[in-house]
């Protein structure tokens, strides 16, 4: 039975968008953690942790999203016998590939404070890790925050991928939907739309954010 | 026929008007020093005459053209009128050799070989033979700039704008420059300086020109504008720079 | 069926897991066939989104304000949806508009333009950092508006860029993956269709995930090498 694509799937496909940012939170949380590790891996002045913090970047970076799905939500079960839903998956997934990014980014951010800082820490007589937290870190949240929405964008398109391993998020459902009423360019628009709405004013959040911090630096 | 005119051109950026009213006329063979202070239109005036800027009111007439008329082809004028900056604004991923033949093969459609040739004896007008293939970021600012006035005389122009082409050089890198400057003068080129350089515009120059808040203020002889300024303004911008 | 060979093992008592790689090298002139179609999609990809960043770029910087708009909300469209749901769009959409693609067109469209807003703001932020002083020489010299930006703009400008673009070039490399879903024949494609014959799904989506690592790997090798040639003076 094929039914007409109303403003009823509309309805259901908006429902489904909040999987989509539950998923994006999650992902933010898993992979803002590890991003936090990896950056402060990369900074620390102990040569073995900067090529494990490197390490974990290139190699994450050099491989598809997608491939991290398939492993963890196809391999994993058959690795260690455990059933994976597909929640387990994406998140843990999406946690591994954002904390890369956002590693990066951070590390980008933390960088970008000039050495003299570092320099007057030191010779006020404070640690590594308190130079860090009282003087650069403070520092280098301000600047990170325009590119970390940037990214946040980038984590929000990422998610559509999940519905490749049957997550239900706003693609997924838009897939569903296709199958259901025969109508696939006016749901993918509208599937589009959606995204559109919840990504643009972000982006243009990220980029005032930056303009702002250009003018006060 | 004079080679430029300039018949009571208005300039205006926003409600700040530049230039107020000015009119001047320059004979070929003429060279012109223009002198003031910041902002009293001199450079605007150099950049108004090549098209670089846009008037509002008044007219310049370039060797029979009106410069300011939307139909007249400001490439083609800008081929016979050549100008130099005060940050050289050599292209830096050239190297000296294709700075200089760029436009003379680009514009012009020179043949290569011609070109290099073009660009070597340019080069040797401005002592700068052996450098033709560095690039400008193994100059130093005089040999940037003695560049820049190669490229700009490679496409053998009839009149050379100058716009405080030694204002960002080092002192010693100066001589250098001016040196090269009363070389080309002394070809009988047709040029218009903004300059600092009081002792070159006395040697130099055939007209001294004061402006003064979008206005030619005192002109004249050069030793006998700079010997006895007639308005109290001169005086004190004399005072000011000769210190 | 393949003989199963004990490779390697983890786990103790209940746990046990035999690796089996040998199944999936036994495939492997299937999985050179991904490899072909995945580098065949990226590099024409990245000469196609190349070409459209400098075009939309140059519109944007120096077009009409109408033509500067539209390719900005092309750009703003594009980056603000996901590469899957333009790839549903153009390989299920446009079919019911009467345009009916094969796999391989409508997945190198999806991707070039796709690649081509992203390559558009990267060349933008390029262009806008050549400065304006050497434009006006450009100009001062005779040369035209097209002239200056060919001689003038467009190598500084892409060599000021050239790490961002390149990132994003080897960023799309690995996102060819998701044309696997409109089941064109690329190597993720071709993974799938191993681990329906062997069902060996870990081996197969790590020995993957690894001629992934390996393909990044060589085309940021291919890049710098690019960036030494080209770039740097002899």
């Amino acid at each position: 039975m094929i039914r007409e694509f109303a403003l009823n799937d509309v309805y259901y496909l908006l429902l489904a968008a909040r999987w989509t940012l539950a998923l994006t939170g999650l992902a933010f949380l898993g992979g803002g953690t590890v991003g936090l590790l990896v950056a402060l891996l990369r900074v620390a002045p102990f040569a073995p942790l900067r090529i494990i913090g490197a390490g974990y970047v290139n190699i994450v970076q050099g491989i598809p999203l997608l491939a991290w799905l398939f492993v963890l939500f196809f391999g994993l079960p058959i690795l260690a016998g455990v059933r994976v839903s597909p929640w387990f998956a994406a998140t843990v997934a999406f946690s591994i590939y954002a904390g890369a990014f956002l590693g990066e980014i951070w590390r980008g951010c933390l960088r970008a404070i000039p050495r003299q800082q570092w320099e007057a820490g030191a010779s006020l007589g404070l640690s590594f890790v308190e130079q860090l937290r009282h003087i650069i870190v403070p520092q280098a949240v301000r600047v990170a925050i325009p590119p970390t929405v940037g990214f946040l964008v980038q984590l929000i398109k990422n998610t559509s991928l999940a519905a490749v391993i049957g997550f239900i998020e706003l693609t997924r459902e838009g897939q569903l939907t296709t199958a259901a009423t025969y109508r696939p360019f006016a749901v993918y628009i509208a599937v589009a739309a959606i995204y559109f709405a919840i990504c643009f004013p972000l982006t243009q959040w990220s980029r005032r954010l930056e303009r702002t911090l250009r003018v006060t630096r | 026929m004079s080679l430029v005119e300039l018949h009571n051109v208005v300039k205006r950026f926003g409600t700040n008007t530049v230039l107020d009213r000015v009119s001047l006329s320059v004979e070929a063979g003429e060279i012109i020093a223009v002198i003031g202070r910041s902002g009293s239109g001199k450079s605007t005036m150099l950049r108004c005459i090549n098209g670089l800027e846009p008037i509002q009111e008044g007219r310049i007439v370039f060797d029979g053209e009106t410069v300011n008329d939307p139909l007249t082809n400001l490439r083609k004028l800008r081929q016979r009128v050549g100008i130099v900056f005060q940050s050289y604004n050599l292209f830096p991923h050239l190297s000296v050799e294709r700075n200089i033949t760029l436009a003379p093969r680009v514009v012009k459609g020179m043949e290569r070989e011609a070109a290099r040739e073009l660009a070597a004896s340019a080069l040797a007008r401005v002592g700068l033979a052996e450098k033709i293939d560095a690039y400008p970021d193994q100059l130093s600012g005089g040999q940037q700039q003695r560049v820049a006035i190669a490229r700009s005389l490679a496409m053998k122009p009839q009149l050379m704008l100058f716009d405080e082409i030694t204002s960002a050089l080092d002192p010693e890198l100066t001589g250098e420059v001016l040196k090269v400057l009363e070389k080309v003068a002394g070809e009988g080129m047709t040029m218009m300086l903004v300059t600092h350089e009081m002792g070159f515009a006395r040697r130099v120059a055939t007209r001294l020109i004061f402006m003064h808040q979008g206005r030619i203020w005192e002109q004249g002889r050069a030793s006998d504008v700079l010997a006895k300024p007639r308005t109290p303004e001169l005086e004190t911008f004399l005072d000011a720079v000769l210190h | 069926m393949p003989h199963v060979r004990r490779v390697g093992r983890i786990g103790t008592g209940r746990m046990k897991y035999t690796f089996n790689f040998r199944d999936v090298w036994t495939q492997w002139d299937y999985i050179a066939e991904g490899i072909g179609v995945t580098l065949l999609l990226a590099i024409i990809t990245m000469i196609a989104g190349l070409t459209i960043g400098a075009l939309g770029a140059a519109a944007r910087v120096y077009g009409r304000p109408w033509l500067g708009a539209l390719v900005a909300g092309y750009v703003e469209v594009i980056r603000n949806t996901p590469l899957l749901v333009q790839l549903f769009i153009v390989f299920f959409g446009l079919p019911s508009l009467g345009v009916r693609l094969d796999t391989m067109t409508a997945a190198f469209i999806a991707l070039s333009v796709n690649l081509g807003a992203y390559s558009t703001e990267i060349i933008r932020a390029g262009l806008e950092a050549v400065p304006r002083a050497q434009i006006e020489a450009g100009y001062s010299l005779g040369l035209s508006g097209a002239q200056v930006f060919r001689h003038v703009v467009l190598a500084p400008a892409i060599r000021i860029v050239y790490p961002a673009l390149t990132s994003q070039f080897v960023l799309m490399m690995l996102a060819t993956s998701v044309v696997s879903q409109i089941s064109a024949p690329d190597l993720f494609h071709v993974a799938s269709i191993i681990q329906s014959r062997t069902f060996r799904d870990f081996e197969i989506y790590a020995v993957i995930a690894g001629v992934y690592l390996a393909l990044a790997l060589a085309f940021k090798l291919f890049f710098a090498t690019i960036e030494h040639f080209a770039f740097t003076r002899r």
